[in-house]
């Protein structure tokens, strides 16, 4: 297997994709949002539980390849606890490392997303839950798509 | 005596490359062929010897070329055997022709009340036009069921389905998602019975079998060059004579008119009334030339071919665990889609493509279906004129691989 594929699938992704935490509806949750990518068919849910400001709780469904739903799995796990605003900055330092392949500031499990900036069209693999939880945030109830951004 | 058969892969030197370190191995055929040196050499010499536009200027260029797109048009008819080159169309490919028909005879025949009938199979290119004809003329859209992994039309419910308010019925000859071949004649015959227009989606037959559009007895078909070894950007809608001329344009501009006033405009008859403004000439030549060079390897040698790899693809790739596989097994058109418990679609494509290997992954622009057989995804190998039996061995060794590592 070559460096880059290697890279694409590390053994975090694997694992989430194999074991995904915090899956299926919270039925507390107070939020929610769709997400879908029309041109590979993926589509993700993500639920949350806003205390305040703060995500008490998340989760989310849905059906896709193994970078979308070890990434939506692994968001989970980092968003709970986080306020609006915190989890806004986490996104932008996702993005950045997706995109870029720039590691992480902090050691972080976000880190193994790294690799994914080598296949362009499997960007907007790994951020479609992303932009479902932050839609979910605003509380706009706007589906994401990502037709409608860039990454 | 030599066969076009012997060195095929010479026509085609696409495929001479390597991919992340091996050999290209091509089955994304469904999606679009590749095209031989007869048909880029046909329309660079069109390019260098001849091109000017047609219909127009009295000179020798622009004759020649209207010659050469009269002369392709003439070509086509023969290859599906239409009973006049005016019943020819050039259009941008399938879902143009497609749009066509649901435009133009749909806005003069459809009305509050009327069906059209699909199947479950069809590709969003011969749903979606449908859909939105009947959204502007209060007709219903039904469908034909599809049973089960099998993927047959189920035509016991046909009959009850060809009801009198049923005014068109559009179906693919082949899906592009199973590989179904349906019984195009037959379909056309039931519905002809109750005077019922027939459109037949010819897009993943026309460039595998033989195809005559009076021995399937439809009003329209539609296909696209691009899938037949052609060039992209031309296709073509057969029509009926007797209905195109019936059937007002749906798009008005240059060459279309027989004459102009202030006050309004006539229309030439068919094929010019459907094609406004400057034809996609050049194209239309490289088709005539991809007709040749099909005839010359022989329809019925070539569905043997398709047809061959891809049933000897779809038994050997039964013995992987884990998969499932959708679609007839019995005769099929050139192609197997299939898909892995707890392995996404894109997932092993990426792996595929990582071996060289081109394939397409996705719902193949069949949404509905894969949702009646509660899938999102497939994997799909297609196969056309150049495939070996050797890629197929390529194919499943690297599923067997991908399979491996997913399951850890």
């Amino acid at each position: 297997m070559s460096a880059d594929l290697s890279d694409l699938y590390q053994n975090v992704i694997l694992d989430h994709n194999r074991r995904p935490r915090n899956r299926g509806r919270i039925p507390t949750a107070n939020r929610s949002a769709h997400g879908d990518n029309p041109s590979c068919g993926d589509q993700c849910d993500v639920f949350l539980r806003l205390d305040g400001d703060r995500i008490a709780e998340i989760s989310f469904d849905g059906s896709g390849c193994a970078i979308s739903q070890a990434s939506a799995s692994l968001m989970t796990t980092q968003l709970k606890g986080k306020t609006t605003a915190e989890a806004e900055n986490l996104y932008k330092e996702f993005h950045e490392i997706v995109t870029t392949g720039k590691e992480p500031e902090e050691i972080s499990d976000l880190g193994a997303f790294a690799g994914v900036h080598a296949f362009p069209a499997r960007i907007k693999c790994a951020t479609l839950s992303w932009h479902a939880a932050l839609n979910a945030l605003r509380g706009d109830g706007a589906p994401a798509t990502t037709e409608s951004h860039k990454d | 005596m030599p066969s076009p058969w012997d060195n095929i892969r010479d026509q085609f030197p696409i495929l001479d490359q390597k991919v992340n370190g091996h050999p290209l191995v091509y089955l994304d055929n469904a999606a679009t062929t590749q095209k031989p040196l007869a048909v880029t050499r046909a329309l660079d010499r069109f390019y260098a010897n001849d091109n000017a536009n047609v219909h127009r200027g009295l000179h020798a260029l622009s004759m020649r070329s209207t010659d050469g797109y009269e002369g392709a048009r003439a070509r086509v008819q023969a290859f599906v055997n239409a009973e006049a080159p005016e019943e020819i169309i050039f259009t941008r490919g399938t879902t143009e022709s497609i749009n066509l028909v649901a435009a133009s005879w749909g806005s003069a025949n459809l009305r509050k009340g009327d069906v059209v009938l699909l199947t479950e199979m069809e590709h969003h290119s011969n749903l979606v036009p449908w859909q939105m004809a009947a959204q502007r003329t209060g007709a219903t859209v039904r469908y034909v069921p599809v049973t089960g992994d099998q993927g047959l039309l189920d035509l016991g419910a046909l009959d009850k389905l060809l009801t009198p308010e049923v005014k068109l019925f559009a179906f693919t000859h082949v899906s592009n998602t199973l590989g179904t071949i349906n019984p195009a004649a037959d379909l056309c015959a039931r519905a002809r019975k109750l005077g019922i227009v027939t459109v037949v989606d010819a897009a993943q037959s026309i460039g595998h079998m033989p195809l005559d559009v009076r021995a399937i007895g439809c009003d329209f078909l539609a296909f696209s060059g691009h899938k037949m070894a052609s060039v992209t950007g031309i296709g073509v809608l057969y029509g009926r004579r007797a209905l195109l001329d019936a059937m007002p344009p749906w798009q008005g501009g240059g060459g279309m008119i027989s004459s102009v006033d202030f006050s309004g405009s006539r229309w030439k008859p068919s094929p010019e009334r459907f094609e406004a403004g400057t034809p996609n000439f050049a194209d239309a030549i490289a088709l005539g030339a991809s007709c040749d060079f099909l005839d010359l390897l022989g329809r019925e040698q070539i569905r043997l071919h398709d047809g061959g790899l891809a049933k000897e693809a779809r038994d050997r790739l039964a013995e992987l665990p884990g998969i499932r596989i959708i679609g007839p097994d019995g005769e099929r058109g050139g192609l197997v889609s299939f898909a892995f418990e707890g392995v996404h679609a894109h997932d092993v494509v990426t792996f595929a493509d990582e071996d060289g290997i081109a394939l397409r992954g996705g719902h193949h622009c069949n949404q509905p279906l894969m949702k009646k057989l509660g899938l999102t995804s497939t994997v799909r190998a297609s196969f056309y004129v150049y495939n070996e039996r050797r890629e197929i061995d390529a194919l499943v060794a690297s599923m067997a691989r991908t399979i491996k590592f997913f399951a850890g």
